[in-house]
């Protein structure tokens, strides 16, 4: 699916291309691929974290819940959302608009453009381990499908939390590993400037973990984002109508196998 | 230009931090307590390897916890080998080494247990296997605790003890946290009890997944409870982050762990509780 007039990129430019300023926001992608976005706020426990945008939207007139990591795009807005890293309260937020549409019987979709989970000193305070533990939990047995689209960067359990679920897919520009590059030579090497080495080892491209089985498949990205929105909507509505095939039980049976053999 | 220089400065100073904490497993006749830095004499440690002054208990191996925490023991799937996904240099080197210094085949070591008569799985990780890392082998070997003990209908009690995912197994490591994640779930949903018992130190991903799944949660005290590095904390926020923040004491009161057990008292309070949980269930293996 990959376009093939493209050069081969290696590793360290697609880390660069999936962390670019260019990359469209959770917002534009939401509006590119639904209809009738109503943004729903807050964990209804303290707080509403702004890297993690939720909602109910239609798509193609079917009622859908939408959770997307959004880095923001003004420096205020990249600011307040930690450049797209959420807070416990982000997770919480996340697990309650699925846990509802589990009530409702509605497909959630998951974009997903993170670092990882926001290491500060609040998220520590407020459980940023237990929070990602809870979505694992929680996720791996809910009764509706969950389909994620790594579109970004997809770092870590921060990432993972938000991937769980029955499909992963991925950008052509997206990059998806247990750490950072930097953070990845850091701790192996001592010796974060070997970043791109390291991204090369890390195997951390859709083209690489999809070989692995770690992912489904590959969107294919061009300069129209018009172009982009068409290949997701494609993509998704194929999947939608395998997974709504599946009764309840068996739809968890297959997430659960999807995620044993690793 | 200067900034990168304080920053390489900084992160010296860490990696002579963490070569320290590596060194905490008391081998000289003098052992400095790296909590409350007082200092005793070896015998003074006991069996239990505890600060006689703040109950700190030292980083001890899955074998040496073994030793005195159960009545009995068969342990499992002590021959599986990771398949080095990333073909990572050095690695099979790292693993031969630590397989070594541990006794284990990975860094969690997993059984049936009997504790005064109760039967449980019981899963303890090594924190001196590669610190405790989470590797396909750890996983898989948990997974499969899990799968036994809900087949069983036993409870599990799981002594965590991680420096996170295992990076030489790269995304292998992270697609861990959620098949354990499955596999705890099925056991709860069969109403089956999950303790866990946090020890020095808990972080990353296992913090991130099985540790804090629990129903119960303990913690040892003055354990390194956490998700993020302090350094990675404090070089995201460019603040100084307090040294007790990833305290258990302080993760306590912010409602992550039921309770805080001192290491000799351990094995009673989950005898206790697994009698407690054995009632009007018919776990009875």
């Amino acid at each position: 699916m990959v376009s093939l007039l493209d050069k081969k990129k290696t590793a360290a430019q697609i880390v660069a291309n999936a962390r670019s300023e260019e990359k469209m926001s959770a917002y534009e992608l939401i509006d590119g691929i639904f209809s009738e976005f109503m943004e729903l706020h807050g964990d209804r426990l303290s707080d509403d974290d702004a890297a993690i945008v939720g909602g109910i939207a239609k798509f193609n007139d079917t009622p859908v819940t939408v959770i997307a990591t959004n880095k923001g795009k003004s420096a205020e807005e990249r600011l307040r959302t930690h450049f797209g890293c959420p807070e416990p309260s982000g997770y919480r937020k996340s697990l309650r608009l699925i846990k509802q549409a589990e009530k409702f019987g509605r497909p959630v979709i998951t974009l997903v453009n993170t670092a990882g989970a926001y290491p500060g000193k609040s998220a520590e305070e407020n459980g940023q381990g237990e929070a990602i533990a809870r979505n694992l939990l929680e996720i791996s047995s809910v009764k509706i499908p969950v389909i994620s689209m790594i579109y970004g960067e997809g770092g870590s359990g921060g990432a993972l939390a938000l991937a769980c679920g029955d499909r992963v897919w991925m950008f052509e520009n997206s990059m998806y590993s247990v750490l950072s590059p930097e953070g990845f030579a850091a701790i192996l090497w001592k010796d974060s400037s070997r970043a791109d080495e390291a991204a090369d080892v890390m195997q951390l491209t859709p083209e690489k973990l999809l070989e692995q089985h770690i992912i489904d498949g590959i969107v294919p990205e061009s300069r129209s984002h018009k172009r982009v929105f068409k290949a997701v909507k494609k993509i998704l509505q194929k999947e939608l109508i395998d997974l709504e095939k599946l009764t309840s039980f068996e739809l968890i049976e297959k997430r659960q196998q999807r995620f044993r053999q690793f | 230009m200067q900034l990168f220089n304080e920053l390489k400065t900084l992160g010296h100073k860490h990696i002579k931090a963490d070569k320290k904490a590596g060194e905490k497993v008391p081998s000289g006749m003098w052992i400095a307590c790296p909590k409350c830095h007082q200092s005793f004499y070896h015998k003074d440690l006991g069996v239990y390897q505890v600060c006689p002054n703040c109950e700190y208990g030292f980083r001890i191996t899955a074998r040496e916890r073994l030793k005195w925490l159960v009545d009995s023991f068969s342990e499992m799937d002590d021959s599986l080998k990771t398949t080095d996904p990333l073909k990572f240099p050095n690695y099979q080197k790292k693993l031969s080494k630590a397989r070594v210094q541990t006794g284990l085949n990975d860094s969690v070591l997993t059984g049936m247990a009997k504790i005064e008569d109760q039967r449980l799985a019981l899963g303890i990780m090594d924190p001196a296997f590669i610190m405790g890392s989470m590797g396909t082998i750890t996983g898989e070997k948990i997974t499969r605790l899990f799968e036994r003990a809900t087949r069983q209908k036993v409870p599990v009690v799981l002594f965590t003890s991680s420096g996170g995912a295992r990076m030489q197994e790269g995304i292998f490591s992270l697609m861990q946290m959620a098949k354990i994640s499955q596999a705890v779930k099925r056991h709860s949903e069969a109403g089956l009890l999950y303790i866990t018992v946090l020890t020095d130190p808990t972080t990353g991903g296992v913090t991130a997944s099985f540790a804090m799944q629990g129903d119960i949660i303990l913690s040892e005290p003055r354990v390194l409870v956490g998700f993020a590095g302090k350094r990675v904390i404090e070089q995201t926020t460019h603040q100084k982050v307090p040294s007790d923040l990833q305290d258990a004491e302080r993760v306590l009161e912010h409602g992550f762990i039921d309770a805080i057990v001192a290491r000799k008292d351990i094995k009673k309070k989950l005898a206790w509780l697994l009698e407690l949980h054995s009632k009007g269930s018919d776990a009875n293996g």
